[in-house]
């Protein structure tokens, strides 16, 4: 709710106007009726023609008016919550896109893509309502008594005791009924799952014919969801029901207090008429209103979980880029190592137990470490903590000798480059894809990434070449392709720390050893990270990491490794065994 | 959609709306009542006015009476339309619940081939949101459209019960609400349009840079999205201003052409009135009657959209229901005691029928050989194993199980016959004992545990936090892809089946893993015939007969040493992907 008028903060002209503009037209329509008791009572009464002509041209001008300030108040309003959208989606999008990985795999990204569309959109919708809608009701409620009252105190009392319990009546329903729609909602949800999963999963249960299990299952969910439902019908279904009930209860009060009013003389006839028109007017009023709060109450349901990604502060915290830095310690120090992790350990949030715990490594200018270890053993973890994507939950990790939650992310950006896992392109040229927003890079540098990365050879054959046009989930290019432009991409940011994390599976051997002896041959300045399950990747390693269950169990070149880690042994044997029986295959 | 098809699809849906008769003409008779007596409240309240008439001029006996009858039709109307709302919701949410039924059994029946040919998401959402879309169409429709109807007629029959002359006159100007309220549908259509292209436009952004998240940050490249999103925003801001604005005009344009037609009841009114043509009272009815007269035209312009879109949903929840089921096999042998000897004689097959991709494939297993596929990726081994599920039906020949055309054995004992465990592993939600009992549903615990054990899955299962009643979220929620395989071959394990068809790929696996996951196989292979889709050098050598497919074919067959002699595919298959990888790793 605060955070909704903060965006309108700078809208406030059109969040005023439009309301103003509403009541504007409420007042005029609130006068009608007294227009109407005056054709009555003058007109009719003492047969003046004229009179009845002059009224309804009054009721015509009012009409016009209505019309005018009612199309102003549209247009401010619309003007007020799609500007306030707007700028909230842009908030939104931009402190996302500020937050740490630590709070995306939190969050989890289909929430953010929802969040950011179909929320804010209906936020949208919820605020335009609110200012041209859900203020008229009101105005048009109290107005009707407030008219009342000028007419006669205690016919007014009516009215005041009418309201109450119209409010009540309306707000009770919504009260009762809003978790039972939240549990209709899970139900449904249910039921969502059962047919999911037997679409996904409909060789298995089928080759345990299960199905009639899981009819039975179906239908049950199917049943308990249909009964919430009708309950939950009945009770809503009273709403419109009791409000006419008690609208109508309130004329006939009117009417009776009026019989005696008038007889007495202090009420005429038009009046009661008035009167009548007023408590009607509430009864079309409160019909609208209660359509309208759904639609509120599920904008402020957005609303407050948009808000919530809004309250997460970015979990991670940089230096700001400042002079004092650059000049201490940009200029590059033979004698310190490139980066080094000491006694570092890494738990995710919400995980129990470290995913890697009192890693020591140190690696200098131009060194080659592999990584190596199953799957789950905290290989892409150390890569984690040297490009600070998370940060260490104790020990350090420096780079150049100062401490990585020291230096600017600025500087650690073009220091540090990490081809991840999953290969990740984006809709656009390729060109665009391998700078991806960094405008200080060459074609040349482009060029020599490209050929690094073994792109040459398939990329020469697409058209256009640096501009041939990669579509949404880079569905025109194969895997093998995709993880060479994954890598390119890591290659042209220049870095003097490159992290292959796993990152070549989908290429055939050649081609991998090709990539390894081009890095091995034209980026010796750069300190480059291997991450691997195949132990034959490693090779050009002059130091490898052997990790298992997130403790390092063994560090050293091959030979080394192959004598004093049993582990690297049965990872390398359990690959290369395929390859003894091969060379008997081979000679048969 | 046709006007031919929606007919058709209307005529669908009242037949399962008939299924609700009593409730339905019961909502119908209430409707009638509820309108009835909703119109006749004005006339009485003008009838009691008329009886105040001014100082001392009150005739109190008549209105009491009035005012008790005002009091007996509310009260009627309360009743009568709470109980249709009831109705109403009883035959909405039951067709619903029907439907959904209906579709739910269609899919256990469907041929495979229509599931692989649909994407689950469009499944899903025919059973899920079209039905709902569909039901609050059919709600809105019942509720709205028939009383909407019925106001419009009873209130003309009440005011020229009242007035014939007036009544001509709201009569006529009516329409002019309607060619309003389409004016301007038609204006903001094209806005409308421009709005949900660009939003289309925004999302495509937004989805791939969210679900690319990390390797954005990891470039820096954040303000480039920044921009592109801003461009984006700022035109969907002026489209959607245009749009909303132009759209929102309709409500006063139809409530001023109301109010003129109220203004002209007044004068018409006020002047018969003065001639004596009605009275004060009648007068009153008759403006209230106006006011809500253009209110259900309203209405009904809004159900008719909403009820083309109900035609358009239910047509794709009957695309669904009605497509055709598998064949039956109730007819059919119950199989049981299945020695595991397999003849294939003659098969052809296709997915499609203008391309064939398996003729004249003739393979004889006998009981406890194994059968290795290989071939590249993408060469289509599934189909072979959707053959003998019988996922899908051979074209031409026949496959024979212990001697029986799998066609004459029911699905049920075929499948039971084979334990399958397939590279992409499926759990359902549920605990882990419900997902390993699946085969055999009254496993003792001792036995579960058994082959929890000789599957090498006891492990970790015992490591978790409620053991084997530990909840599995949808797919396997939070167990890595090697215990998910575990667990498939567990399954297996405790169903002991006399035929096994086993996916080797292990690509997800870390080669620890992969080791233990090779010797749960090699157990569970034990003197059962099995057909693997073969990974390994070891298990393919070791093969009865290999198979190897190229492009959803069978281009050769024989043992490793035949194949190799025969110098055909499987010799440059295996050298390029075995021989390859030696001289590459050892240099």
């Amino acid at each position: 709710m605060k955070m909704i008028l903060r965006y309108l903060e700078q809208l406030k002209k059109e969040c005023v106007l439009a309301p103003l503009f509403k009541m504007l037209e409420a007042i005029f329509e609130l006068f009608v009726p007294l227009v109407v008791s005056q054709i009555i009572d003058k007109g009719i009464a003492n047969k003046d023609m004229a009179f009845i002509m002059k009224c309804s041209l009054m009721l015509i001008i009012l009409a016009i008016i209505g019309l005018a300030s009612s199309i102003t108040a549209q247009y401010f309003s619309a003007k007020a919550a799609i500007g306030g959208a707007t700028k909230m989606r842009h908030s939104l999008y931009e402190h996302i896109l500020s937050l740490s990985f630590t709070d995306y795999d939190e969050l989890g990204t289909s929430t953010l893509i929802t969040r950011l569309t179909s929320d804010i959109n209906q936020i949208q919708n919820g605020i335009n309502l609110v200012l041209r809608l859900f203020l008229r009701s009101p105005f048009i409620v109290f107005g009707a008594m407030i008219m009342a009252f000028t007419i006669d105190f205690k016919e007014a009392l009516v009215f005041v005791v009418t309201i109450p319990v119209l409010a009540v009546i309306v707000f009770g329903i919504m009260a009762i009924t809003r978790p039972m729609y939240k549990e209709v909602q899970n139900k449904l949800d249910k039921v969502l799952l059962t047919t999911r999963e037997n679409l996904t999963g409909v060789r298995v249960i089928r080759a345990f014919n299960k199905q009639k299990k899981e009819n039975i299952r179906f239908k049950n969910e199917n049943q308990d969801l249909n009964k919430l439902q009708r309950v939950v019908g009945r009770i809503s279904g009273l709403m419109n029901p009791l409000t006419y009930i008690i609208v109508n209860g309130g004329i006939i009060a009117l009417i009776y207090v009026g019989a005696f009013k008038v007889n007495s003389g202090d009420l005429t006839q038009g009046q009661v008429v008035a009167l009548y028109n007023y408590m009607s007017q509430i009864l079309v009023e409160l019909i609208k209103l209660a359509n309208l709060i759904i639609t509120v109450t599920k904008a402020l349901a957005c609303a407050s979980r948009v808000e919530n990604v809004f309250n997460i502060n970015s979990s991670m915290e940089f230096k700001k880029l400042s002079d004092k830095y650059d000049t201490k310690s940009d200029e590059t120090k033979e004698n310190v190592a490139k980066f080094e992790l000491r006694h570092a350990s890494l738990c995710y949030k919400g995980n129990s137990e470290n995913s890697i715990t009192d890693i020591n490594l140190v690696a200098n200018k131009g060194d080659m470490i592999g990584i190596i270890g199953g799957t789950g053993s905290g290989k892409t973890s150390v890569a984690n903590l040297i490009s600070r994507f998370y940060d260490a939950t104790s020990g350090s990790v420096l780079i150049d000798g100062v401490n990585i939650k020291d230096i600017p992310r600025e500087r650690l950006l073009s220091k540090v480059s990490v081809c991840m896992q999953k290969a990740v392109l984006f809709s656009g040229t390729v060109r665009e894809n391998l700078t991806f927003g960094r405008t200080d890079i060459s074609d040349e540098t482009l060029e020599r990434a490209i050929n690094i990365s073994q792109s040459k050879e398939f990329l020469s054959k697409k058209e256009g070449y640096l501009d041939y046009m990669i579509n949404q989930g880079a569905k025109n290019l194969s895997g093998g392709q995709k993880q060479r432009l994954n890598i390119a991409r890591a290659i042209a940011a220049n870095p003097e720390i490159l992290i292959l994390d796993d990152c070549s599976s989908a290429l055939d051997y050649a081609t991998d050893a090709a990539l390894r002896n081009a890095i091995v041959r034209d980026l010796s300045d750069v300190t480059t990270v291997i991450i691997s399950q195949r132990a034959a990747s490693l090779l050009n390693c002059n130091k490898i990491i052997v990790l298992d269950d997130g403790k390092v169990v063994g560090m050293g070149n091959h030979e080394e490794l192959l004598k004093s880690c049993s582990i690297y042994k049965e990872i390398y044997d359990s690959q290369f065994s395929t390859n003894t029986d091969n060379k008997n295959g081979g000679v048969n | 959609m046709s006007q031919n098809k929606k007919k058709a699809v209307l005529a669908k849906i009242l037949n399962r709306v008939a299924r609700y008769k009593l409730s339905l003409s019961l909502s119908m008779l209430m409707a009638i009542i509820t309108v009835i007596c909703q119109l006749y409240v004005p006339v009485l309240i003008g009838r009691a006015i008329d009886y105040i008439i001014g100082k001392g001029q009150v005739d109190f006996s008549n209105v009491f009476v009035t005012l008790i009858r005002i009091a007996i039709v509310i009260i009627g109307v309360f009743i009568s339309q709470w109980i249709m709302n009831m109705c109403n919701n009883r035959i909405t949410y039951g067709v619903t619940k029907d439907l959904r039924d209906e579709a739910f059994d269609k899919i256990e029946k469907l041929p495979l081939k229509y599931i692989d040919g649909n994407s689950y998401g469009d499944i899903v959402s025919r059973v899920i949101a079209d039905v709902d879309t569909f039901a609050d169409g059919l709600l809105m429709g019942f509720t709205q459209f028939f009383t909407g109807v019925l106001t419009i007629v009873g209130t003309i029959i009440f005011m020229i019960l009242i007035d014939a002359r007036i009544t001509a006159l709201v009569v006529l100007l009516t329409p002019l609400s309607l060619i309003c309220a389409w004016l301007i549908a038609k204006k903001s259509f094209n806005s409308f349009k421009r709005q949900s292209e660009t939003r289309g436009e925004q999302t495509a952004l937004i989805d791939e840079s969210i679900n690319g998240i990390k390797v954005l940050k990891s470039f820096g490249s954040e303000q480039k999205y920044i921009e592109e999103f801003d461009e984006i925003n700022e035109r969907l801001r002026e489209y959607s201003l245009k749009a909303v604005f132009f759209s929102s005009l309709t409500n006063p344009s139809t409530r001023f052409v109301n109010s003129l037609v109220y203004a002209v009841v007044a004068i018409s009114g006020g002047v018969l009135a003065i001639n004596g043509g009605i009275s004060v009272g009648e007068l009153a009815s008759f403006l209230s009657y106006a006011n809500q007269y253009t209110k259900p035209f309203n209405e009904i312009s809004g159900v008719i959209t909403e009820l083309q879109n109900a035609i358009v949903c239910a047509g794709r929840i009957f695309e669904l229901i009605e497509e055709t089921p598998e064949i039956t096999d109730e007819n059919n042998k119950d199989l049981t005691d299945i020695d595991g000897s397999v003849n294939l004689s003659q098969v052809e097959f296709s997915y499609t029928d203008d391309t064939k991709l398996i003729t004249d494939f003739n393979l004889d297993v006998k009981k406890g050989q194994r059968i290795a596929i290989v071939g590249p990726t993408g060469c289509g081994k599934t189909t072979l194993i959707n053959l003998l599920m019988r996922f899908y039906d051979v074209k031409g020949g026949s496959i024979k199980i212990s001697g029986n055309d799998i066609r004459d054995i029911k699905r049920s004992a075929l499948r039971s016959a084979f334990g399958m465990v397939l590279q992409e592993t499926w759990l359902k939600s549920g605990t882990i004992r419900d997902n390993i009992i699946m085969a055999k549903e009254d496993a003792s615990e001792e036995e579960i545990i058994e082959a929890c054990k000789s599957s090498y899955s006891w492990g970790f299962i015992k490591k978790l936090p409620k053991g084997l009643d530990t909840e599995i979220g949808e797919d396997g929620g939070s167990l890595s892809a090697g215990q998910k395989q575990l667990l498939c071959i567990t399954r297996i394990m405790l169903a002991n089946p006399p035929m096994l068809i086993l996916d080797e790929a292990t690509s997800s696996i870390d080669t620890r893993t992969e080791l233990k996951i090779q010797d749960a196989f090699a157990k569970l292979m034990e003197g059962k015939t099995s057909f693997i889709v073969a990974h390994r050098l070891s298990t393919i050598k070791n093969a009865d007969v290999i198979l190897v497919m190229k492009d959803g074919n069978i281009i050769e067959q024989g043992n490793h040493e035949e194949l190799l002699k025969a110098n055909g595919f499987y010799k440059t298959l295996y050298e390029s992907q075995f021989i390859k990888a030696t001289k590459g790793e050892t240099c």
